[in-house]
């Protein structure tokens, strides 16, 4: 935790404008407890419409707390256009850099801002309002956000999108999608940089048909069940049947019986065999766990 | 600045007594113990002290201690080596609570072919003893749980489980790395087949551990090569690192209780202040069963990491199961699976004590937190002012 620099450090102990303008002019909200970080920013502008005074409150670490209180010095004085202009990697540049995993931080930061300039311009009655499909369920983040942060710190891994806006550090489930904005986004540039999934060979043996079916339940459906305290286990194969059971919360999760089986199946297709199909083992699926919470 | 260390249940100081022992067996008694001469030779005779050293600690036989490279390596042998005794059977029984060291290699087994429980916890970090006792079945290789937590120092009633899960003639492991050298334990009175240790929780040096196991106890040896250790660990012995953990086994032998007493004094001072003065402060953990050096207490609406750097300004060390200092976006599993909210598991900090910490130490931590967690309250977009 001590690569932070020396600018970030003094912002940290010393923050700058905490606290909240009463009468502001804009406010801009974004974050949550349960992400771990929240910043609230507000603004005043004065008679010519530059920003005269700003103000924050921050729950988070101490970058995150650092960046909300460089960006209301980087604000003050500045017309609402010239704030729009700010990107998160002025807001990092300001700081002398970020660490990589903490880059989050700065995006938040500009998030913040942006919200704080749409509430003033919908004369405070619109709240920041989530734009496009939600693609990591496990911290809110859509896929005109993810787009933004490849394109402005040109991101090339599913690493780096994490680092940058936290999707895909939950459960993982959505790297996959993640992986694929990359690509639209970054098109050719990106294009070797991507480990190519080895396409399906023609036939399999039984052997090569068990041992896939096995890496890609281990690789693909596992680790995203994993994360919300559910399990699946390979039961058997019979010739294009995939018997599976879920344990742990996926056992008695209402959703198992539409979406659990079809999301292995199209899993399965994908990596595996298009002529492969799941059925949920009766036995097991009749004795779930006790699973407390 | 001086340094207060809190952060005992990470890493210990290693006793100067201990160093003292190590010494010559760098530079001037640094035989191989398996060599012919007598050089080499005569260092066999100080691991046997060594490992009666630790037989003493535990209340068990010298033949049942194998010196590892530590907890991690003594939690994988236990659990590798009881599964590949008993090819046949494809179960393992573990908590949602363990160390990674235990927990990731349970997890990995799933990957080749078995079934791995975990079982949850309640909201002070119990586990239902009903729940295991069911879940122990014929196809049962292994149970493995942990004896006390890491993060929150609640210790489970492992000779009670140890029972059950014998009982039902299943191998039981216990990772018991966080709780030797704090409470007394005696194997020769416990149902316990397999157990880790580990050498710089307890004011040894670091690399260097052991498991137990229990005469009878199948287990296949995970590290192949020379005839060390009975042939159940091979490998050149670590020696200065053996000869350092004999003889802090030694000294938790002969003082434990008595630092035991003192330790727990300083802990519950320093966890009712902090509770007393601090606003928003809550304790993670079982109360009646937790370990003597060890508070866990989260900081609502204030963010972990924060806490720790504002306190290593003052030379406080700690740690924390926030996010940001879990080394994943998540706060801690262990908290999660005790149902901690979001508004309090961000804000944990854990104090870890030791022998070596002070009254002073307390009272200087007590004066400063509260100057901390305000200073973070203040701005906080949760608290309202």
């Amino acid at each position: 935790m001590w690569e932070y620099t020396e600018k970030l450090k003094e912002h940290f102990f010393n923050p700058r404008n905490v606290g909240e303008i009463e009468d502001a002019d804009g406010v801009g909200e974004v974050g949550s407890l349960a992400c771990g970080d929240a910043l609230k920013l507000t603004f005043k502008l004065d008679k010519n419409g530059r920003i005269r005074d700003a103000k924050f409150k921050t729950f988070g670490c101490a970058s995150a707390i650092a960046t909300s209180s460089v960006l209301t010095e980087m604000i003050k004085g500045k017309t609402l256009d010239e704030a729009t202009k700010i990107t998160n990697k002025d807001i990092a540049d300001y700081l002398g850099g970020l660490p990589e995993q903490k880059m989050h931080c700065s995006v938040m930061g500009r998030e913040a801002l942006e919200a704080a300039i749409e509430n003033y311009k919908t004369g405070g009655k619109k709240k920041h309002k989530l734009e496009g499909n939600v693609v990591c369920t496990c911290f809110g983040v859509t896929d005109k956000e993810i787009e933004r942060v490849i394109r402005e710190n040109d991101l090339k891994t599913v690493e780096e999108v994490t680092n940058y806006c936290k999707a895909g550090g939950g459960c993982g489930g959505c790297q996959g999608e993640i992986e694929k904005i990359i690509e639209t986004v970054q098109g050719e540039k990106v294009a070797t940089a991507i480990a190519v999934e080895p396409r399906r060979a023609g036939k399999l043996t039984n052997i090569q048909k068990i041992q896939s079916v096995q890496q890609t339940i281990n690789e693909q459906i596992r680790p995203a069940l994993r994360a919300h305290g559910g399990n699946i286990e390979l039961i058997d194969v019979e010739g294009d049947k995939v018997i599976v059971a879920f344990r742990g919360m996926c056992a008695q999760c209402r959703l198992a019986e539409f979406t659990m089986k079809d999301v292995v199946e199209a899993k399965l297709r994908e990596f595996v065999s298009e002529d492969l199909f799941v059925e949920e083992d009766k036995e097991s699926a009749a004795q779930p766990h006790d699973h407390r919470e | 600045m001086k340094t207060i260390y809190f952060d005992n249940n990470a890493t210990t100081k290693v006793a100067e007594e201990v160093l003292e022992e190590m010494q010559p067996y760098f530079c001037e008694l640094y035989g191989n113990p398996s060599s012919m001469h007598t050089f080499g030779g005569q260092i066999g005779r100080k691991i046997r002290l060594a490992r009666e050293q630790v037989a003493e600690l535990l209340a068990c036989d010298p033949s049942e201690i194998i010196f590892t490279s530590g907890g991690t390596e003594s939690n994988n042998a236990a659990i590798k080596g009881a599964l590949a005794a008993v090819p046949n059977k494809r179960k393992v029984i573990t908590t949602r609570v363990e160390h990674p060291a235990v927990l990731a290699a349970c997890r990995d087994l799933e990957n080749h072919g078995y079934t791995v429980v975990e079982l949850g916890v309640d909201r002070q970090g119990r586990l239902d003893l009903a729940e295991l006792e069911a879940e122990v079945d014929e196809d049962t290789v292994i149970v493995s749980i942990m004896y006390a937590n890491n993060e929150t120092g609640v210790v489970f009633p492992v000779e009670r489980i140890a029972e059950i899960v014998k009982a039902k003639g299943v191998t039981f492991h216990t990772d018991a790395v966080q709780v030797i050298g704090k409470v007394p334990l005696n194997l020769s009175e416990s149902n316990i087949d397999l157990l880790s240790l580990s050498s710089h929780k307890l004011h040894g040096p670091k690399g260097v551990g052991v498991l137990y196991v229990r005469k009878g106890t199948r287990l296949s040896p995970f590290m192949l090569g020379g005839h060390q250790e009975g042939g159940r660990r091979a490998g050149t012995e670590n020696i200065p690192g053996i000869v350092g953990l004999g003889k802090a086994c030694e000294l938790v032998a002969k003082n434990i209780k008595q630092e035991g007493e003192k330790v727990k004094h300083l802990r519950d001072k320093l966890e009712t202040a902090i509770l007393r003065s601090c606003e928003g402060a809550r304790l993670n953990g079982d109360k009646q069963s937790r370990l003597p050096n060890t508070s866990n207490i989260s900081f609502e609406y204030i963010e972990g990491e924060a806490i720790l750097l504002l306190l290593d300004r003052y030379g406080i060390c700690a740690s924390s199961g926030s996010a940001c200092t879990s080394g994943s976006l998540e706060p801690s599993h262990v908290l999660r699976a005790m149902g901690v909210p979001f508004t309090a598991a961000h804000g944990s900090i854990r104090f870890s004590l030791s022998r070596y910490n002070t009254e002073q130490e307390i009272d200087y931590t007590i004066e400063k937190l509260p100057q901390i967690v305000n200073q973070l309250r203040e701005l906080s977009p949760f608290v309202a002012r």
